[in-house]
């Protein structure tokens, strides 16, 4: 890895009684996109925003382009561009105007066209962000996070509650500065888009860094089980199924049942007796790679959205 | 300086494009002016004046009520969060608040005095030096304590509890309503301690005596000490997350900016001519042209009925 331009070594933080981080370390090099996956409350929100220089860490230490986003001022916030989880605009500003004012506050040149034309805005240039729909303001979001070139970008849930297709929309801005060798945090819950825009994904939960890697890297370690998707004439209970030869784990996941198992052909044939005795049907069976979920399953012992 | 700038003019544009403010901060003062004009501003020129002086107080205070109102909206909302990302700091953000504020009631306070002068025929300008100076620290002083609201609220809800209480304490103690001569001794006692009043007698000075700024010392002292003390305060208790509380030993911090007017109250109780001042213009705008009215003959027809003046007469200190 080249000299890495985020270093974040032993981050705390508590709320009143509650440990938000408990000692989070991880470094990201120059022009690497690298994502926090956690369900929510697991710590992402609090470790970006300590790195955004919005909150104020109380323990371990954090530099962001050599600076500490906590004292370093104006000279740390050229650096950085950021879309927050949970910010507006006035509703009666209009979208050029936002490009333009925030440019203006970064001393740069204030010409809207590039950026809302990059980002598809083009048509929505003089509307108010009030009447803006969800994926065109958070279209907005990233190009106000863009508006100094920072150096670095913080994304902080970029697509949470958007549909499917702004999702992908979104994502696809996202490769692009990928490309383009910006170096990008992001946090997110979903599993598609760490394996789909990470170079490399932090787990966490509970406040703990529990595992980090490339996301083939992460898939890999959890080798060690295999993931076999089930549909079933009738429903079976977890706990008969979970108690067949070498199944670790057993789930209901949108109507199909998905076993873990460390020794797939023993399991098939376990579960085919079983099926058989209790006078069950086996409509469909489907051996697929572990996902990432699969791997945030196994190491938390929960699912990312539960 | 340049951020400063930067966020009045946008705060500037946001305003004009509310109606509530155009209503609020243009429509109803107007409305007011000649409505008061009509009803206390009947006994001469010199009424006229004495009720713009009025108008013009509750417009250079209206200042506090919205832009504690918008801080705190822009705060519950996370759009002060995401303004915390940029190179604009807490004072470039109070500072754009005072300077839009400013730049928003002078037009609103040039056209009530341009009506008064046009259309009710109101004397004269008075001193415009000594009004320009009272208007601008006027606004800076309660474009200052409303940040200091801002500051201390937690919501909009608390926002408006404190809004209300100011309001009607300014707006009954002060002078606007009631002239100052016309409260009980023990009110008007009270209302030296009030920062309103040294803005409604400052104005009624230069419009009716035409007092210019060096003839408005204590007003221009205690105005624009109290800007800069509650702007310190505001700069020291700004509050850029929704979920960020304010301690309680913060809040006590905040009645700081009131001291300039209680060091003022305790002197003017004790030696000043304030009172003594606002009650020779209250008795120079109403009585003087009662008493000429009622001593002039009625040749033909039964004499016109005295002009009504506000309150029930001028009452000791």
């Amino acid at each position: 890895m080249t000299s890495p331009i985020i270093q974040v070594q032993d981050l705390r933080k508590n709320y009143g009684a509650v440990e938000a981080l408990r000692g989070v370390s991880f470094e990201i090099a120059e022009g690497e996109v690298f994502g926090l996956l956690g369900p929510n409350g697991a710590g992402k929100t609090s470790t970006i925003e300590i790195l955004e220089g919005m909150r104020t860490p109380d323990g371990g230490s954090a530099r962001v382009c050599g600076l500490d986003p906590q004292t370093s001022g104006d000279e740390f916030k050229r650096q950085v561009g950021a879309v927050l989880q949970s910010t507006s605009l006035p509703d009666k500003l209009r979208v050029s105007e936002a490009i333009q004012l925030f440019a203006s506050l970064y001393g740069v040149s204030p010409s809207p066209d590039h950026l809302l034309a990059r980002f598809g805005l083009e048509e929505k240039r003089d509307a108010f962000y009030g009447k803006l729909s969800g994926g065109q303001k958070q279209r907005l979001a990233l190009a106000l996070a863009l508006v100094q070139q920072p150096r670095v970008l913080f994304l902080d849930e970029p697509t949470a509650g958007l549909d499917p297709q702004v999702r992908r929309e979104i994502y696809d801005v996202i490769a692009e500065l990928r490309a383009e060798k910006k170096t990008i945090l992001m946090t997110t819950h979903y599993i598609e888009e760490a394996e789909r825009l990470c170079d490399r994904v932090a787990v966490i939960d509970h406040g703990r860094l529990i595992a980090l890697g490339t996301p083939r890297e992460l898939k890999e370690r959890g080798a060690g089980t295999t993931r076999i998707e089930l549909t079933l004439a009738r429903p079976e209970s977890d706990g008969a199924l979970r108690g067949l030869d070498s199944v670790t784990d057993c789930r209901e996941i949108e109507g199909r049942t998905v076993l873990h198992s460390t020794r797939p052909p023993a399991t098939i044939v376990a579960l085919v007796k079983h099926l058989e005795a209790s006078g069950n049907e086996l409509k469909s069976l489907e051996i697929v790679p572990p996902s990432l979920e699969d791997i945030f399953i196994e190491l938390t012992g929960r699912r990312l959205r539960d | 300086m340049k951020q400063s700038w930067t966020l009045t003019k946008f705060r500037i544009m946001l305003a004009m494009r509310n109606r509530a403010f155009l209503f609020f901060g243009v429509i109803i003062p107007v409305a007011l002016l000649f409505l008061f004009a009509a009803i206390f501003g009947r006994g001469g020129g010199r009424a006229v004046a004495y009720v713009l002086a009025s108008i013009l107080a509750m417009t250079v205070m209206g200042s506090f009520w919205g832009l504690s109102q918008q801080l705190v909206i822009f705060r519950e909302q996370g759009i002060l969060r995401r303004f915390r990302l940029a190179p604009a700091g807490a004072g470039a953000m109070l500072a754009s608040s005072i300077f839009s504020n400013l730049v928003l009631t002078l037009p609103a306070v040039a056209i009530e005095m341009a009506l008064a002068r046009w259309v009710l025929h109101m004397p004269s300008w008075g001193n415009l030096a000594g009004v320009f100076v009272m208007v601008t620290l006027g606004g800076a002083t309660f474009a200052t304590l409303g940040l200091v609201v801002a500051s201390v609220a937690n919501s909009m809800m608390e926002t408006q509890v404190i809004n209300q209480l100011l309001w009607l304490a300014f707006m009954l103690l002060s002078g606007v309503t009631v002239p100052l001569p016309t409260l009980p001794a023990w009110l008007q006692t009270v209302a030296l301690y009030l920062p309103a009043t040294y803005l409604v007698t400052g104005l009624q000075r230069a419009l009716l005596d035409s007092a210019g700024p060096s003839q408005l010392g204590a007003e221009i002292l205690s105005l624009g000490g109290s800007t800069l003390i509650a702007f310190f305060i505001s700069r020291q208790i700004f509050r850029w997350e929704p979920e960020e509380k304010l301690p309680s030993s913060a809040k006590t911090w905040t009645l700081a900016a009131l001291i300039p007017f209680l060091l003022l109250g305790m002197w003017e109780t004790r030696d000043g001519q304030r009172r003594a001042q606002a009650r020779s213009i209250f008795r120079s705008t109403y009585e003087a042209p009662q008493r000429k009215q009622q001593n002039k003959p009625a040749p033909d027809a039964p004499a016109a009925p005295a002009p009504p003046a506000p309150g029930s007469g001028v009452r000791p200190e």
